[in-house]
């Protein structure tokens, strides 16, 4: 039992600690206080502490629970709402109120409530397990199995083992090493800072599908992968991450709102219970954990946020499930690391964050991967990270440190955000490395037409920023009719494709088969009037076409719906191109005319 | 409770920190008593403890302390406010101590003024909508009850007189249950104080109004706990009296240089243009306190003033306010120029909480297409005229022309009203439609179709504003 013999914020330094760890978790002061050791110098120890730590006083006590930092992982985990260090948010409130007490303790998962465990086939009394198989499983949710894991650690030969029903403090069975017995229960203890051990990576070669166009099309993510969403205030990351966590195709997704606003969670959780999984037609929440350590609970637990999130995405993982994990915003939990960091007085490295941001980054999102399991069975964890670099300007080391590992970035854009253009992703800055490896998946899922109208629509836009440079200089009427045609063109793949609202009940998802057609129908449209044109039709003739006001409403149309929608608009638009020419032929014909009469 | 010892072991005293030798267990965050040789007395707040010594900061200045006479003694509790109605009508200064020459407030609980983080399970969804009558607001960036937003504003900006009419005008339809205003100046003008003060008491609404003024020439230290009383008050009116609250910060921006000259006093390593680092935790602590609670009927509603330095919005006080504020309000000195009140540009600006307080049955079906159209137009309208200075008007395309019109109509007609004016929503809807109705109908493709057959083309608004002007 140790001291407090400094208190600064939220560091405490003890004294008498000799015989505690690194990362050990304490409890500090009278009133319990979490904490967690983070640096040793002799007999002392320096305590981030997890709460606010206000009215604690040099010579209180300070207790080590031996353990380092770790959440209890179990069934009941789906559709909870948890702070940054595990506190299940719900038992807070019936504790201490509408708001959060201090030292306050609480059981991660519900205690009380029974699961009919049914153990796995092959594992009977006797059998030889290792860290990492499958004991058995509870039916979590209607969709979701949820294996019991051999913990990490543990390997021997299973006895006493049971099927019934069971809380998740009951034992199941038992493990003997040698002389060691290992009670097995529904739940287990990890800790939070070290990866989970797998078999092997994986290439990525399947997308997450997330129902929005401009990811989907453009600049997809894999399952297993990394994205980046950086953007100043209002460019709408948090929209863009709560869109993707509805609607990608995952089994499981963590949420974790990470220094964030308190409404942003009060949004999720009316309406993630309300929105069904467009995979399963279950209620999302029942996918969902949800992690909310938001902008004024203590900076430390922040800290620890981004790694409860992970290590929960990583135990469902195990079980063989493809997990997506967002964090919104990784650049606060940078914040919570540089303000531990100066309390500590380290030497400050860029912009006072410490020396080590670029590798707790990179450690982060090396979690992610598809993975084939200790127990052979194959699963995911794809890390989407929001950062929000100060002014916007993603020259700054949190912005950068992640940039140099995630594959994807979804670069938001300022000026797209400020004339509602929604999701204000700049298509010229952003990228996806996965696009070559994923390319097989689409040509065979999708079709080969997909593909190649990906990169044509891609050519389109990036010439239609050219030649607007142009247009700054010399204005449009100095263009030929057929680059001003191609700027028409643009504009709709911008507005009528790109831009998608997440909060119309339709327009929210757009399913691959609708991605496809939308697209299959705006390229032919612009590949009839680029002919047009050339053929001397007018480029006011082409944008005031039936058909052009058909395609722009198509992303109101539903998934079901749209093949019959592409062929009616392709079919308009045929006619009324056909119907131009043979205006332009008799134009032509009668000039003809006229001239001979003359002669 | 502590016994009252006191300590006449002053080590050091440097800007608003002195330093307590001796000193074996002082509580973090307690409050501190400094009697000075002449029989003063100040407050101050215990920074940093240890077993030797206690880092006190001083909320007044500290000309006067010395380290032979001035003794310091611990009092065992946090900074507190007794927060009552009997507040209600009354003007403190920014420590809470009665300014309108009448008595001390006795009655209410003591409150800890840091207050305890929400817990977000607690909270529940903002999403009504509150009619300002001002049409870029309303129209565009609608208010909710429970949502925090900062007018963005510059020097010379006419903020003031913003955030008076939102006050004075401020209302949600159908509702007359209890409100009240919590205003805290911080390190404003004398000239603020009163104008403000003023303007409460002329609309009749001072006698729901709490106000505490710290003035430009206030201690700056102060200013750190100046909001913190005026969110404390406002907890207990709204969760303890079930009244509406719209508390009023201003300015933000003095509330952050007083945080830097605290930092820099505690030799901490400096952030972006020498703001502490924690700057951004710091702002939530008081942002955060909006909200609204689950079974409880009263709601906090935040406007804060914050003066862009240099009207640059990418300096940290608006930018890390931008991050934690449910929105924002833009205040544009070009408009301002154009002799445009109130000059809200609506593209710098946004409300994260219009959706839920909009549409059928709050406000009307079209709202939220309506607000999208016109943004979109604007935008463009900002396009051709950027483009129109290069190339000159005849350069421009016909389409470019008709949106170059679209802006100044919208300038002059639809940002542009009076300070006394108030609009309807169905009003603010009408003149947007009006606006609209000058573009081409097949360009309107962010409105559904069936809105725009109801809508387009009929000269409701214009008819409606005529009549008006003639009564008037």
């Amino acid at each position: 039992m140790g001291i407090i013999e400094k208190v600064s914020g939220p560091l405490v330094v003890a004294k008498d600690m000799l015989g505690s760890n690194m990362y050990d978790v304490v409890k500090v002061g009278k009133a319990n206080l979490i904490g967690e050791i983070i640096q040793l110098k002799g007999e002392s120890a320096v305590i981030q502490v997890y709460e606010d730590t206000t009215g604690l006083t040099p010579g209180e006590p300070v207790e080590s629970t031996g353990m380092p930092l770790s959440v209890k992982l179990g069934p009941g985990l789906l559709g909870n709402i948890y702070d940054g260090i595990q506190r299940p948010l719900k038992s807070l409130e019936r504790k201490s109120g509408a708001f959060i007490g201090r030292g306050i303790a609480a059981d991660p998962l519900d205690a009380k409530r029974k699961w009919k465990f049914v153990h796995n086939k092959d594992v009977r009394n006797g059998s030889e397990v290792r860290e990492g198989d499958i004991l058995g499983h509870v039916q979590e949710t209607d969709f979701i199995k949820h294996h019991i894991l051999v913990p990490n650690g543990v390997k021997g030969k299973v006895r006493h083992l049971a099927s019934g029903e069971f809380t998740v403090d009951d034992v199941i069975a038992e493990i003997q090493d040698g002389k060691a017995v290992h009670r097995m229960t529904l739940s287990q203890h990890r800790s939070v800072r070290k990866a989970m051990r797998v078999r092997r990576k994986f290439r990525a070669d399947e997308p997450l599908i997330t129902g929005q166009r401009i990811i989907d099309t453009l600049f997809p993510v894999a399952k297993g992968g990394t994205a980046s969403i950086p953007g100043p205030f209002g460019a709408g990351k948090t929209v863009m991450q709560q869109s993707v966590a509805k609607y990608a195709d995952s089994d499981i997704v963590v949420y974790i709102g990470c220094g964030e606003r308190g409404n942003e969670m009060t949004d999720v959780l009316t309406e993630f219970p309300e929105l069904k999984d467009p995979k399963t037609g279950r209620p999302l929440m029942e996918r969902t954990v949800l992690i909310a350590n938001t902008s004024n609970m203590p900076v430390a637990a922040r800290e620890a946020s981004i790694y409860t999130g992970i290590t929960i995405a990583e135990y469902y993982r195990d079980m063989g499930y493809n997990v997506a994990i967002m964090a919104d915003s990784t650049s606060r939990w940078a914040e919570a690391m540089r303000e531990i960091s100066a309390r500590l007085e380290e030497m400050p490295g860029e912009e006072g964050y410490p020396a080590y941001l670029p590798k707790r980054l990179a450690e982060y999102y090396e979690r992610s991967g598809k993975v084939e399991n200790l127990n052979g069975t194959t699963g995911s964890v794809t890390i989407i990270g929001a950062v929000s670099p100060p002014g916007g300007d993603i020259s700054e080391p949190v912005s950068q440190g992640t940039l140099r590992v995630v594959k994807t970035f979804w670069s938001l854009d300022a000026a797209l955000a400020g004339s509602r253009h929604f999701p204000a992703i700049n298509w010229l800055s952003s990228y996806s490395l996965y696009t070559d490896a994923l390319e097989y998946w689409y040509e065979k899922n999708v079709g080969k037409e997909f593909t190649d109208g990906r990169k044509e629509a891609m050519r389109l836009l990036q010439r239609e920023a050219e030649l607007k440079d142009i247009v700054q200089l010399v204005g449009e009427d100095a263009l030929p009719d057929a680059e001003k045609m191609l700027l028409e063109i643009g504009r709709m793949l911008r507005e009528d494709y790109l831009r998608q609202s997440a909060f119309d009940d339709v327009d929210a998802y757009s399913g691959l088969r609708k991605q496809d057609a939308m697209l299959r129908t705006m390229l032919h449209f612009a590949r009839a009037a680029d002919e047009a044109v050339k053929n001397g039709a007018s480029v006011s003739a082409i944008t005031g076409m039936k058909a052009r006001a058909e395609i722009s409403r198509m992303k109101g149309v539903k998934d079901g719906e749209i093949e019959a929608a592409a062929k009616r608009i392709v079919g308009l638009a045929d006619a009324e191109f056909a119907a131009l020419s043979k205006e332009l032929d008799s134009g032509a014909a009668g000039e003809k005319e006229m001239a001979k009469g003359k002669k | 409770m502590k016994l009252d010892i006191k300590y006449n072991t002053i080590e050091s005293v440097a800007g608003p920190l002195v330093v307590v030798g001796k000193v074996k267990s002082a509580a973090y965050n307690e409050i501190v008593r400094i009697r000075l040789g002449s029989g003063e007395e100040r407050l101050g707040q215990v920074l940093e403890t240890t077993d030797q010594h206690a880092v006190v900061q001083v909320f007044e200045p500290t000309n006067g302390i010395d380290v032979k006479n001035t003794s310091v003694s611990f009092l065992g509790e946090t900074f507190t406010v007794r927060a009552s109605e009997d507040m209600l009508g009354r003007v403190f200064d920014g420590q809470g101590r009665p300014k309108d020459g009448s008595g001390m407030i006795l009655k209410g609980e003591k409150r800890d003024i840091n207050g305890e983080p929400i817990n977000p399970a607690s909270r529940a969804m903002p999403s009504d909508f509150i009619e300002t009558g001002i049409s870029t607001i309303d129209g565009l960036n609608t208010l909710v009850r429970g949502q925090k937003l900062p007018l963005f504003s510059g020097s010379g900006l006419p903020h003031n007189e913003l955030t008076a009419q939102i006050t004075r005008q401020a209302k949600v339809k159908g509702s007359n249950e209890s409100f009240a205003v919590v205003f805290a100046g911080i390190g404003i003008t004398y000239d603020d104080a009163e104008y403000f003060i003023g303007e409460f008491r002329k609309t009749g609404a001072m006698k729901r109004t709490v106000s505490f003024i710290n003035l430009a020439d206030d201690p700056s230290i102060e200013r750190i706990i100046t909001p913190r009383l005026a969110l404390t008050t406002a907890e207990h009116l709204a969760y303890d009296r079930g009244m509406h609250v719209l508390v009023i910060l201003n300015d933000m921006t003095n509330y952050a240089e007083a945080l830097r000259e605290l930092s820099s006093a505690r030799e901490e390593v400096p952030g972006r243009r020498g703001y502490p680092g924690y700057m951004y935790t710091d702002f939530a602590g008081i942002y955060e306190r909006a909200g609204i609670l689950k079974g409880k009927k009263g709601s906090i509603t935040q406007l804060n003033v914050v003066t862009m330095p240099s009207d640059d919005v990418t300096h940290p006080i608006p930018d890390l306010t931008g991050y934690i504020t449910e929105g924002q309000m833009f205040l544009s000195r070009e408009l301002f120029n154009k002799g445009i009140y109130p000059p809200i540009n609506p593209l710098g600006s946004l409300s994260r909480l219009m959706n839920n307080g909009i549409g059928k049955g709050k406000t009307r079906e079209d709202h939220r297409g309506v607000a999208d159209q016109l943004y979109g137009a604007y935008a463009r309208a900002q396009d051709a005229k950027a483009l129109s200075s290069i190339v000159g008007v005849e350069a421009l395309s016909e389409s470019d022309r008709r949106y170059l019109t679209f802006g100044n109509e919208f300038e002059g007609r639809f940002v542009r009203q009076g300070p006394y004016e108030t609009r309807e929503i169905e009003q603010t809807l009408s003149i947007g439609w009006d606006l609209l109705s000058e573009l081409p109908e097949n360009e309107l493709t962010r409105i559904k179709e069936e809105y725009v057959k109801r809508y387009y083309g009929k000269k409701g608004a214009k008819e409606k504003e005529g009549k008006k002007s003639e009564r008037q």
